[in-house]
């Protein structure tokens, strides 16, 4: 009934998780200025998410197996922080020229309520491993598609007159409500 | 600053309204966007988000300024996010038990709380510093300002989108309803707008004290 493609097109493109379920908005508004900073971080995000998503899955099955889903909430951020702790290590031994790309984006992914999103809605839509892996992966390239426009758009805003009034938070956020409603276009899609 | 001269009980009350307006989290310092826009489609869930936010922020600050003579720096982030884990594991509980419709319409965004940065920065910035009054002060300043967001959100968002108030009709039955105001287009319109207003707000008041201050400069 769910198949992976149809999971990963619905993360992606119908059910943005930017634009349509509001998770990662701080990045999505913070460091959204340039385009090459933006796909930077949406490449860290992707990665963590896959990571994370695996993560999470054990997890949930050795929590039923000993029966205790109240631990879910806990176990999931604790993994999680440590999950990213453990990449950015990794990434620093064995490939430095990476490290220093990714920069300070990779330890902020933590607190990105992008991952901890995947994590609770794979487990409460009770997807299986393939599942959650393409689940993941949709999420990481809805957040890296939303960041790419919205990046591409300010670049262009810079150069616009707006009244002083709107200028920062206000008239990105009404670009982004512009976005939300074209990415609403794609209900329907892959049914 | 000269806090160290004022009285305690007008310090108190500093750290009691501070949160509400002028370091409002959610209009002034943009802290905490996700739930703010995500489920303020309807008041009786802008409200319910408030208070369970403004719950955990009071259990957490309670925790966290208890225990923070024991906690070793290195380890605090860890240590905070583990005790709002678990406040929010509790209200999370607690919410289904009292409002099921409620805990099914919020879905994720309750177990989402851990992650709003509101939370994590009280915690660090304030109550892992203060005394456990002043930091249940700071706590819940800091959540009716973040309700009270939610609430006017959701109000505006509620009454355009579909012309009822927490469930009310108010204009009769010939009102058609602006359906993009539920959807999550909307929710960064009316945000956008509200911070514009602010900005406005705050420059007319500059503009303001500028001209009555050169007025009186000029005065004989």
């Amino acid at each position: 009934m769910n198949s992976p493609l149809q999971i990963f097109i619905d993360a992606c493109l119908i059910n943005n998780f930017v634009l349509a379920y509001f998770l990662g908005l701080c990045p999505f508004l913070g460091v959204s200025n340039k385009t090459e900073t933006a796909v930077r971080m949406g490449g860290a995000v992707t990665f963590v998410l896959l990571i994370a998503s695996a993560c999470a899955y054990g997890i949930h099955q050795m929590l039923i197996l000993i029966n205790a889903p109240y631990l879910h909430l806990i176990s999931y951020i604790v993994v999680i922080a440590s999950a990213v702790q453990l990449v950015e290590m990794f990434i620093k031994k064995y490939s430095p020229a990476l490290f220093r790309a990714m920069g300070i984006y990779l330890a902020l992914i933590t607190t990105n309520c992008c991952v901890l999103g995947v994590a609770l809605f794979q487990t409460s839509r009770e997807y299986d491993f393939i599942q959650c892996l393409s689940f993941a992966l949709g999420a990481g390239a809805g957040f890296t598609l939303a960041l790419l426009i919205m990046s591409g758009i300010r670049e262009r805003l810079d150069l616009a007159t707006v009244p002083s009034v709107v200028k920062g938070a206000a008239v990105t956020l009404m670009v982004a409500g512009v976005l939300s409603m074209a990415f609403m276009g794609f209900a329907g899609m892959g049914r | 600053m000269t806090t160290e001269n004022t009285p305690a009980v007008s310090r108190n009350l500093e750290a009691l309204t501070r949160g509400m307006w002028r370091e409002n989290p959610a209009f002034v310092m943009l802290l905490g966007l996700c739930p703010v826009l995500a489920v303020t489609n309807s008041v009786i869930n802008a409200l319910a988000m408030g208070l369970a936010t403004t719950f955990v922020l009071i259990l957490s600050s309670t925790l966290v300024s208890l225990i923070r003579l024991w906690i070793p720096k290195q380890v605090r982030l860890a240590s905070f996010i583990l005790v709002i884990a678990t406040s929010v594991t509790v209200v999370d509980n607690l919410l289904q038990a009292i409002s099921f419709e409620v805990h099914k319409a919020l879905g994720a965004f309750i177990p989402l709380i851990v992650v709003n940065c509101i939370i994590l920065g009280r915690a660090e910035a304030y109550a892992s510093k203060n005394t456990l009054s002043k930091s249940l002060l700071d706590a819940l300043g800091f959540g009716a300002g973040f309700s009270g967001a939610c609430l006017c959100m959701g109000t505006i968002r509620e009454v355009l989108g579909s012309g009822t108030f927490a469930g009310i009709p108010l204009f009769g039955p010939d009102f058609a309803g602006w359906s993009i105001m539920v959807l999550p287009g909307g929710a960064f319109f009316v945000l956008g707008f509200l911070l514009l207003l602010f900005n406005w707000l705050h420059e007319r008041k500059k503009t303001l004290h500028n001209v009555t201050t050169l007025a009186a400069e000029r005065a004989p």
